[in-house]
């Protein structure tokens, strides 16, 4: 330690520069993605969670319920796998709710915020780690679909825009999850609330049916449902079509998600006790 | 390190005036506490007394609404980051992740405290080493035993070297075997010139492992010294016997009842009977045995003995130290504290 640096920190220990503390919430939130992504690898339920839920949802709706459902201009696995991609990121934010619960009811939290680490890399670590998983849940759907029939037709630059579009929606969906799990903070309930508000939110807009199938009183909601904009600008991207009010109305929903949710988990977090 | 921190008269952790309320619930009204560097401070008291606030808020996990907390002279709230570089914590609630295994757990500690992948290997490896668990090192933590997870726990909480270490509840929920096996390593680390703040609700284990033991009952500092003088308080000899026949516990806490220079304490449950007898010693052991032979009460285990810190925790608040909790752990603790005799004088020839 030279004494320049134990000048600038003062009677005590060298207080690290901002560049430095800067460098170590980059670091720290990578080891915490670290540790979250070896968790998820070592627990066959996380596992069958992400990767086997999705596609039995996916293979249920194409030979299930496909045969009865007409869409307008093109076949069902194509109109369908936009919906259910955007329906499983959603869904994959519950195990972010259901870890930060636990994390926070074993004192996990506590232990490694009385640590010398970035604070914010706790949440922060836990969202690289929830997206990465994401990632992973889409990029198998996609396989899937395309394996019982769904192509992609608009190109491959849109397709990525896709993936992006239904990543950065999902990521959104995450912060109000680790939000309710910060917030309720008990695994129990968690457990029981966590995924109930998401089924009215993915299944009462077009993800998985034209809206114009359902009653009037329920299509209002339907239609501006952010999960509508947001599935109705992937299938552009993904099928082609007119994509201009969908992708701008979808981005301003997630824009409000991030403004009104990224705070509200922040504050919950460092309440939490 | 640097050790410019405090001058070395400065005591590692001081604490003045601490309040903190949760709502309608006053946790803390008001702690003092004075730990001298490199050495041990007990705090006792029963459960919601208020020692995990007192913890949380010098861990810089709570922040306090009155009074002031300085660890290593840097205050808790001002200078938090500076307070996380200086200490560790380890407690009941294991940080550890279950399904990593024990030396991910360290290693992944290690780079949370900044140090270099290879630094944090071979510190992870050191502590493996040194708390036993070099054997179960590649194992996932969740098939630990209770002992050896909180082995490991307490290993996490040594990652950054800390020169003052809080434990809170170290030994709570373990068997008797893996506690005295924490009580080793505990006073190895005190040996070793940590400055320790360890709470706990069992009465042994602050006789065990501490210079000094505060009470704390309701947010209060009740009482402060040493095990010996705490004992002191209590005003001498206790005479103390069990009734196999539960029928007659009212007789025999009548016939001891003029013997004794305060109220007996009967244990319903265990049978067991003890009461003050001040300075009298073995005068009143004779005349507790005559009037419960003259009673016809049969007891077992009838003797005279220096009072416990159970004494002293029902001398100075007027309840048993853990009467919130549930009886038949409280017979545990009881049976274990009876033999005690020699532990404590092992600790006393290492402190």
């Amino acid at each position: 330690m030279t004494a320049v640096a134990e000048l600038a920190g003062g009677s005590g220990a060298a207080e690290p520069g901002l560049r430095t503390r800067a460098g170590w919430a980059i670091t720290d939130t990578l080891t915490i993605t670290r540790r979250n992504l070896l968790v998820w690898m070592r627990v066959p339920a996380y596992l069958v969670f992400t990767v086997i839920q999705p596609v039995m949802f996916v293979l249920l709706f194409v030979y299930v319920f496909g045969g009865a459902i007409k869409v307008p201009g093109t076949n069902y696995v194509n109109f369908l796998m936009p919906g259910i991609i955007a329906q499983s990121a959603a869904f994959a934010t519950f195990g972010t709710a259901i870890a930060l619960a636990q994390e926070l009811k074993k004192g996990v939290i506590d232990r490694l915020r009385s640590m010398p680490m970035a604070r914010s890399a706790v949440l922060a670590g836990r969202l690289v780690a929830d997206t990465g998983r994401m990632l992973v849940t889409i990029l198998i759907i996609i396989g899937v679909g395309y394996a019982v029939g769904f192509r992609f037709s608009n190109g491959v630059v849109p397709a990525i825009g896709m993936v992006l579009l239904a990543t950065v929606f999902g990521v959104a969906i995450c912060c109000i999850s680790a939000y309710t799990g910060l917030a309720i903070g008990d695994e129990e309930s968690v457990q029981a609330f966590g995924l109930i508000w998401l089924f009215p939110l993915t299944f009462l807009s077009s993800a998985f049916v034209p809206i114009a199938t359902m009653p009037g009183w329920l299509q209002a909601f339907a239609y501006h449902n952010p999960v509508t904009y947001v599935v109705n600008a992937m299938r552009a991207l993904a099928l082609g079509g007119p994509l201009e009010p969908d992708l701008w109305q979808s981005l301003v929903w997630i824009a409000g998600i991030f403004i009104v949710f990224v705070p509200l988990a922040v504050r919950a977090y460092r309440r939490a006790s | 390190m640097s050790q410019v921190g405090g001058a070395t008269g400065r005591p590692a952790i001081l604490v003045e005036g601490l309040t903190k309320s949760f709502g309608e619930v006053h946790a803390l009204r008001g702690i003092d506490l004075s730990v001298p560097r490199g050495t041990v401070l007990g705090v006792l008291g029963p459960n919601g007394a208020g020692k995990t606030t007192a913890v949380r808020i010098l861990t810089t996990l709570l922040l306090p609404d009155g009074g002031r907390a300085e660890v290593e002279g840097y205050d808790v709230v001002r200078d938090a980051a500076a307070v996380r570089r200086t200490i560790g914590l380890a407690g009941q609630s294991a940080a550890i992740q279950e399904e990593l295994t024990g030396r991910e757990n360290l290693e992944i500690i290690g780079r949370l405290y900044h140090l270099s992948w290879p630094r944090a290997r071979s510190r992870a490896t050191e502590l493996l080493e040194q708390f036993g668990l070099s054997d179960a090192a590649d194992r996932s933590a969740k098939n630990y035993s209770g002992g050896m997870q909180r082995r490991l726990d307490l290993a996490a909480s040594l990652v950054g070297q800390p020169r003052v270490l809080f434990l809170d509840e170290p030994t709570t929920g373990l068997d008797p075997r893996s506690r005295l096996g924490m009580w080793d390593i505990i006073r190895s680390l005190a040996a070793g010139g940590t400055t320790l703040l360890l709470t706990t609700q069992y009465l042994d284990e602050a006789d065990e492992l501490a210079d000094e033991i505060v009470v704390i009952d309701h947010g209060l500092v009740i009482a402060a010294g040493t095990a010996e003088e705490l004992k002191g308080r209590v005003g001498g000899d206790v005479v103390e016997f069990t009734v196999p026949d539960r029928r007659r516990m009212a007789d025999a806490v009548t016939a001891v009842a003029k013997t004794g220079e305060g109220e007996p304490h009967a244990d319903e449950d265990t049978g067991l009977i003890y009461v003050g007898v001040g300075g009298r010693g073995s005068d009143a052991l004779i005349e507790a045995v005559r009037s419960l032979d003259a009673a016809g009460i049969e007891t077992r285990d009838l003797r005279l003995r220096r009072p416990s810190l159970d004494d002293v925790f029902l001398a100075l608040t007027g309840h048993a130290a853990e009467e919130e909790e549930d009886q038949p752990s409280g017979r545990r603790r009881r049976s274990r504290s009876r033999r005690r005799g020699q532990g404590q004088d092992d600790a006393r020839v290492t402190s």
